[in-house]
């Protein structure tokens, strides 16, 4: 298994409730989410059906959509929803600390 | 129902994911899709794009490549077009000779591009973009250094004039016109766009008809009705396009600015079913009013909406109609359809971009448009649509207030 490590992400508060933000580390890119729960997730950035980044996106209760083509994601499993991404979403455990957001990649 | 199983004519947007969706809702008995293109079901939205602009070979996007098609039981008959179709023994004939049974039938057969003749010697050599052999006849005469006249500024106008400038041609667009994008888009969002081609290197002639087109040695000659004449290397037609109802008009079905269908996307013939580019229907967010979309997602949501219908749902489709354009850096949406004719609303992202909110009479809320970053307009038109979804009446205040969040009005 290659070797993960918690990266510090953003705070907490960075996130409203039902939103998503970007995160970028190294020449990576992410998106970390937080529902209409309060609970935060974490996946790649990019929408698995064309390169384009999933902040820009609608958070809407635990869905992802994407605002190029309307293809939502499962946020907790990263599960393709609905057409046209027919591809999963890579997830990332996510940890709180000390109001932080971390993320192991 | 019998195994003659469910038949789709057309393997574009519409008739795959109407495929696709059979599956998906458990049909087990036979799925045909016909296709006259002998490729599988792909994207056409990125021929104005990607396949005319980007480096290296394209090859079609595909939506269901032939692996998907055979794990789920879709048979494609590619490259044999349908000739006819006999509503009382319900079978489709196809041009090689076969027959195709069916219990129900989609017509998902789109549009052809609309044929602009003119006088002069090279009016049949302008080229036009439908299909994916289309955009590499384009991309093959795309080169730094030559010169190309897009005609009309519609969407694939405007996309192939960005897709020109990309690949380093000089471009000419003209627009009969007064202005680009008549057609369903707002007079300042249009403005907006013209500015940006222009900054990107784009002449424009708006409001002037074209008189000729002729070849003159190795170039065209193109001369307007205001007396100019622009020379260049190709010359790209994008003024519309007309509904395919040859089959469904020559079996007796209802035509009405494409083939007629009902609030369950049901021809005259209750088992014939119509979806995407072809199909006019009565749009229960706006009064009923008939109309016949070329976009994308109608496309899509309509094949899969039909599908269910096939299958005996009879549920009345009224998505809010949604399409963009995307254009260098720049995106375009629509959700809803535009109507200045009451109260427009501007919301002013500055550099992220502008939208525009049309409201009714009542203060109901019609239609969005945006022009800016992907980021910074999609989420707002998003917000927009599903409020347009609930014929939610926002305060114009709300909408105007770039720091006040879309969402809360959905709460409400």
């Amino acid at each position: 298994m290659a070797q993960t490590e918690w990266i510090e992400a953003c705070e907490v508060d960075d996130i409203e409730e039902e939103d998503v933000i970007r995160f970028d580390h190294g020449d990576r890119t992410f998106a970390i989410y937080r529902t209409d729960k309060g609970d935060f997730y974490a996946s790649d950035g990019y929408c698995t059906h064309e390169r384009f980044h999933l902040s820009n996106g609608l958070v809407m209760g635990s869905t992802i959509e994407c605002p190029k083509h309307n293809g939502r994601f499962d946020i907790p499993t990263g599960a393709a929803k609905r057409a046209p991404v027919c591809v999963d979403l890579k997830t990332y455990p996510v940890k709180l600390e000390n109001g932080k957001v971390y993320i192991q990649i | 129902m019998k195994d003659y199983g469910m038949v789709i004519v057309g393997a574009g947007e519409a008739g795959a994911r109407a495929a696709a969706e059979l599956r998906a809702r458990g049909w087990t008995g036979a799925v045909t899709l016909i296709g006259d293109e002998r490729h599988a079901p792909y994207e056409r939205p990125p021929l104005s794009k990607q396949a005319l602009s980007e480096d290296g070979e394209p090859a079609p996007v595909t939506i269901l490549d032939r692996p998907k098609l055979e794990e789920l039981g879709i048979r494609l008959l590619s490259g044999d077009a349908a000739a006819r179709i006999d509503r009382a023994s319900h079978e489709v004939h196809l041009a090689g000779g076969a027959r195709v049974p069916y219990e129900r039938l989609l017509l998902a057969t789109g549009a052809n591009p609309r044929k602009l003749s003119l006088p002069g010697n090279a009016s049949n050599e302008m080229l036009y973009l439908r299909k994916f052999e289309d955009a590499l006849a384009i991309r093959g005469r795309l080169a730094a250094g030559k010169r190309a006249v897009v005609i009309g500024g519609g969407f694939i106008g405007l996309e192939t004039a960005a897709s020109a400038r990309a690949k380093g041609c000089e471009v000419t667009l003209i627009e009969a016109a007064p202005r680009i994008l008549m057609r369903g888009v707002p007079e300042p969002i249009a403005a907006m766009v013209e500015e940006l081609h222009r900054r990107n290197g784009v002449s424009f002639k708006t409001g002037t008809g074209i008189e000729s087109v002729n070849r003159e040695g190795g170039e065209y000659v193109v001369s307007l009705a205001d007396g100019s004449r622009v020379r260049c290397d190709v010359i790209v037609t994008g003024i519309g396009a007309v509904p395919e109802t040859s089959l469904a008009a020559e079996c007796g079905l209802e035509i009405e600015n494409g083939v007629k269908a009902d609030e369950y996307l049901a021809t005259s013939d209750p088992d014939i079913f119509a979806a995407g580019d072809c199909c006019s229907f009565p749009h229960p967010l706006y009064e009923g009013k008939r109309i016949r979309l070329e976009a994308w997602r109608n496309a899509q949501d309509q094949g899969t909406h039909a599908a269910g219908n096939m299958l005996g749902d009879r549920a009345p489709y009224g998505a809010v109609p949604w399409f963009w354009s995307d254009q260098y850096d720049r995106t375009l949406q629509v959700s809803g359809l535009a109507d200045p004719s009451n109260t427009t609303v501007l919301r002013d992202l500055g550099d992220a971009g502008k939208l525009y909110f049309h409201l009714d009479g009542e203060g109901r809320l019609v239609s969005a448009s945006g022009m800016g970053t992907p980021g910074g307009i999609a989420k707002d038109i998003r917000l927009a649509e599903m409020l347009i979804e609930k014929r939610a009446h926002p305060s114009p205040e709300s909408l105007a207030d770039a720091g006040f969040r879309l969402k809360e009005l959905l709460k409400a």
